[in-house]
């Protein structure tokens, strides 16, 4: 098959990988990148768990045609931390214990972060609107909506 | 045409471990030289906090702080045999294998300390915070670090245990069905209130309000979990799962998450959770489990409350807002009955 | 929101714990909020292939001939699998515990028995090119009539839908169609009682829907041995499983898991192990079988169908007196799991109630859909909501509220339940008491004073006469020995002994795949 060049920003770092034509991003994060935090949930975009930021907005990287992302930025899970430092959203989920088996964190964070990225103080109809295509089949949904209004709160409280 | 208020009550009771039991699940435990312990299971976590659970067990048995516990799952190398995560027997089945070996455990480690101390290890203790010291004498203390490096490089002791549980298997009779099937019993009682909407068949979630009683609850955090996202999957069975939506007639069925319907973030309700402990004799600290229990009372709640709403039984699941509007069709409208 | 009621049973507890009790942080909880929990999929291996399953467009069908041919020669296609390639192309996941008879196939040989059914497996490069080489592969299928009712299913002259099981049931002790439940005397019950009622009640089936399909990834190892990454929600159960099948001792395998994105019971049926471990031993190299949604959608084992009815007896003052319920759950094609949930849900009658009189027949029933296995609530989800409902209906028909009526009902410390063993550590009262004074439900200050503890056993222990049909001769050998025994039939029409010898050890299987337990298999004469 023949193979398609493409670099783009990984979590603020330049990769280059060679790609077959009709490849989704997802498996080129996973298999040639190495980047493991976005999953496998459905590969239709029914759920969400694939999530990932590409240039500060959010997309299913599963629907996603690899090549689309040549010369733009994304950001994943694996990307989130600041260093040693968890994310607010990232404490506050583990304050809430707002996951179980952990399958859909990835993409509920991806989801979240890009609602707060702009809107840092949404209300409950907002985060629920937000993360409402992305399923959890563990949790029941409540501690995922107040984790993501008390990293909301917390942001505020800093700022 | 209105939107109709209704409560329904259920109350169950369900049984821990695999049915009829015959199920065995082993741990071992062991300490590295510095007093820190590793809890080597092939039980899995697939979220219901397999790790979690089996780590306070073994750090309460041991009498040390809970940092200074890991538990590795499911390595079939590594790891002994275990059942499976299955039947709600992952806390009591694996908890009492966990507590079997951490007291094995614990009883060399006392051992040991009782040496370094000279004195008998039946008169010593640990404070759980990583120390062992004489009863009523804390100053004659020694570290649980300082007695692993003396177990390992002076007096030649491995601070390790083995533990083993196994509900021994039942019989059945053929022609009464007589048994054992289980050694206890989770307990249940939920209120849920809906809303029906008799002009298009919807059912929405008010609140619930419950009871469970679970023995102990070794974690509520994770209790609250279960619970909670327990509940949820009750209410997606109750109205809205199925992948065959004419049952017996295999046609029309969902094929993916578009199609297969699920209570979303925005379809849930407020609920209000009691939990009860009564100890079951042989649960690790009375636990029993809450993991399968937590979503069968609602489905028939929801149930009972749409009939309170309008007066129609729903014998089928799950209840579509199709089965519901034909149901006040047939009855020639709603029939709110009495409001409790 | 949740709340400890420290208060209740406190007498029968020691809250001087440090540990157990306390809310402390998940062992896992940083892995999952930053992405670095190990599933199964989440190990890349070199050379790694893809194995991808030809599955049936039919609910019952003859396999006339199937011709791989044209696919073998597809791009990228490393080796295709048929059933003649699995070592012993015939399982029950329940042999481990001497359970049931070995009924279905890894591959499809000469007929499907639901649509779904896997017949041919191809292990290629990429997963793109095994989905090109299996619409390459000609089946040529003979449609056959199905059934999908489960009281269809049970009449005289239905298809068979597995010539296991010709009948269309699993068989229980070796004689019976069902599993029953004798307690006291219905009949008399009814007679006895101010109202009878009898209802119908249907589950669905359910989807387990975990986030994480089924899946594994299996790679030669050193040593010989093959490492195993799997998504399992039982790891020696699994293990276990692919030596019987692949016919090799199971030190061969090296599986790990334990950190799985969620199964609600949906992981336990071995799905991909087999046939990817089996593609790791023809290629020699690593092989991934994930179920894609649409797969673990349509084809993974849900939550069977159940259809219920109960038939009760209760007084004017509301006491039940008589139940009589007969199931019958939808195994679909195969066993898998579902004889087992049958005597789990026998041994749940009549609910948590004391009822003096009560009557089960349970029935697991073989259709052509694809087969059901364990979920959350195994052999007891959709009873409780039939039980439920009926208790509703119940109450509302003696006139009495339904809080008070199943307090009222309630099992208690010291009765005997169905299954004939003493109640103990009961707890309904008290839930019922709780959830009605967080709901303000009103209860009569009577009702809110009665106990679990008090009150319980006396009358409420006895065993009301029961009459027992007569046992049918036993006419099949010991059906729940397995090939995979290897074992001697037992004899089965001898009298008893007096002092019963010791039960004949099976010889040891030749692969060393261990039996975990014998629930019914070594304790029959």
């Amino acid at each position: 098959m023949t193979k398609t060049p493409l670099q783009f920003r990984h979590n603020g770092r330049d990769v280059a990988v060679f790609v077959d034509g009709g490849v989704n991003l997802l498996v080129a994060l996973r298999e040639l990148i190495g980047d493991m935090t976005p999953k496998f949930g459905c590969g239709q975009g029914g759920c969400g768990a694939c999530s990932v930021l590409i240039d500060g907005e959010l997309h299913l990287s599963c629907l996603t045609l690899a090549e689309a992302v040549n010369g733009r930025a994304v950001e994943t899970l694996d990307g989130l931390k600041d260093g040693p430092n968890l994310h607010p959203l990232q404490r506050a989920f583990m304050e809430q214990f707002a996951a179980q088996c952990g399958y859909c964190t990835p993409g509920m964070l991806m989801a979240a972060k890009s609602l707060l990225d702009r809107n840092p103080s949404p209300s409950r109809a907002e985060v629920i609107e937000a993360i409402s295509g992305n399923i959890c089949r563990c949790t029941g949904y409540e501690p995922i909506i107040n984790a993501v209004l008390a990293a909301a709160s917390s942001g505020r409280a800093r700022a | 045409m209105a939107k109709h208020r209704g409560r329904g009550i259920a109350s169950i009771n369900y049984p821990i471990g695999m049915n009829l039991g015959g199920d065995p699940s082993q741990a071992l435990v062991h300490s590295n030289p510095s007093g820190k312990f590793t809890v080597s299971l092939s039980s899995i976590d697939l979220g219901q906090g397999m790790k979690s659970v089996t780590r306070q067990i073994c750090a309460e048995t041991l009498g040390v702080p809970v940092e200074d516990v890991y538990v590795d799952t499911a390595d079939s190398d590594t790891g002994p045999h275990c059942m499976g995560s299955f039947a709600s027997r992952g806390t009591h089945r694996v908890g009492n294998a966990v507590m079997a070996a951490a007291k094995e455990a614990r009883g060399v480690m006392m051992e040991a300390a009782a040496e370094e101390l000279e004195v008998n290890a039946a008169d010593l203790e640990t404070d759980g915070r990583g120390n062992i010291h004489v009863k009523g004498a804390p100053h004659r203390s020694i570290s649980t670090k300082d007695v692993a490096i003396a177990a390992q490089f002076k007096q030649g002791k491995t601070i390790s245990g083995r533990g083993i549980f196994l509900v021994p298997l039942s019989e059945v009779n053929p022609e009464t069905g007589e048994m054992s099937p289980a050694t206890c019993y989770a307990h249940a009682c939920l209120v849920a209130e809906v809303e029906v909407d008799d002009e298009t068949g919807e059912v929405a979630m008010v609140r619930m309000d419950s009871a469970y009683e679970l023995g102990r609850a070794l974690n509520p955090r994770l209790v609250e979990q279960q619970l909670v996202g327990g509940a949820w999957m009750g209410i997606s069975h109750a109205l809205f799962e199925t992948p065959e939506p004419y049952y017996p007639d295999p046609t029309h069925g969902p094929r993916d998450f578009v199609e297969y319907l699920m209570p979303g973030p925005g379809d849930t309700c407020p609920h209000d959770i009691a939990v009860l402990e009564r100890p079951a004799a042989d649960g690790p600290f009375g636990a029993k489990g809450p993991g399968e229990m937590c979503a069968n009372p609602v489905l028939p709640a929801v149930a009972n409350a749409i009939f309170n709403a309008v007066g129609v039984r729903m014998d089928e699941l799950p209840i579509t807002p199709e089965k519901v509007l034909r149901a006040i069709k047939a009855q020639g409208g709603a029939r709110p009955q009495a409001r409790r | 929101m949740l709340e400890l009621r420290k208060d209740i049973f406190a007498d029968e507890r020691d809250d001087n714990l440090k540990e157990i009790g306390k809310g402390t942080q998940r062992q896992d909880m940083l892995g999952h909020v930053t992405g670095t929990s190990t599933y199964f999929d989440d190990h890349k291996l070199q050379g790694m292939l893809h194995l991808k399953v030809l599955r049936s467009p039919h609910a019952h069908a003859r396999l006339r001939r199937i011709d791989t041919m044209e696919a073998e020669r597809s791009p990228g296609v490393r080796r295709i699998i048929r059933g003649a390639d699995v070592p012993r192309n015939l399982n029950t996941l329940l042999s481990l515990i001497n359970f049931g008879k070995d009924d279905e196939p890894s591959l499809a040989v000469d007929k499907v028995r639901y649509k779904g059914e896997p017949i041919v497996a191809i292990v290629a490069d990429s997963p793109r090119e095994a989905y090109e080489a299996m619409a390459k592969v000609r089946v040529d299928y003979e449609p056959l009539p199905a059934v999908f009712d489960v009281e269809e299913a049970l009449k005289p002259g239905a298809l068979v839908v597995n010539e296991t099981y010709p009948k269309n049931t699993f068989i229980y002790h070796d004689v019976y169609d069902h599993q029953k439940l004798r307690f006291g005397d219905v009949e008399r019950g009814f007679a006895e009682a101010d109202h009878v009622l009898e209802q119908r009640y249907q589950m669905s089936p359910i989807e387990h829907a975990p986030t994480e399909t089924n899946g594994s990834i299996a790679a030669p190892d050193t040593n010989g041995r093959y490492v195993v990454y799997t998504s399992t929600q039982a790891l020696f159960f699994s293990l276990d499983t692919c030596a019987k099948i692949l016919d090799v001792p199971s030190n061969t395998f090296h599986f790990i898991g334990g950190t799985v994105g969620g199964g609600f019971g949906g992981k336990v049926d071995t799905l991909t192990e087999p046939l990817a471990i089996l593609g790791a031993m023809l290629t020699g190299r690593p092989v991934r079988y994930q179920l894609g949604r649409e797969e673990e959608m349509q084809f993974g084992s849900p939550r069977g169908a159940e259809r219920i009815y109960i038939k009760d007896g209760v007084m004017r003052d509301g006491r039940i007196v008589a139940r009589k319920i007969r199931a019958y759950f939808d195994s679909g094609a195969y066993t898998r799991l579902s004889s087992y949930a049958v005597v789990k849900c026998v041994a749940h009658l009549p609910g948590p109630y004391t009822i003096p009189n009560v009557h089960g027949d349970v029935y697991c029933v073989f259709t052509n859909r694809t087969p059901a296995t364990a979920m959350r609530g195994f052999g007891v989800t959709a009873m409780d909501f039939a039980l439920e409902c009926q208790m509703d209906k119940l109450a509302h028909l003696v006139g009495i509220d339904p809080m008070e009526f199943r307090i009222l009902n309630a099992y208690r410390d010291g009765d005997m339940k169905a299954h004939r063993r003493e109640a103990k550590n009961t707890a309904l009262i008290e839930c019922a008491q709780v959830a009605a004074e967080k709901a303000k439900w009103p209860l009569r200050e009577e009702v809110k004073r009665m106990s679990s503890r008090k009150d319980g056993g006396g009358s409420r222990a006895a065993i009301s006469p029961t009459p027992i049909e007569p046992a049918p001769q036993r006419a099949a050998v010991s059906q729940q020995r397995t090939t995979y025994d290897r074992a001697p039939p037992a004899p089965i029409h001898e009298p008893p002994p007096p002092a019963p010898p010791p039960p004949p050890r099976p010889q040891s299987p030749s692969h060393g795949a261990t039996r975990f337990s014998s629930v019914f298999g070594t304790r029959r004469r």
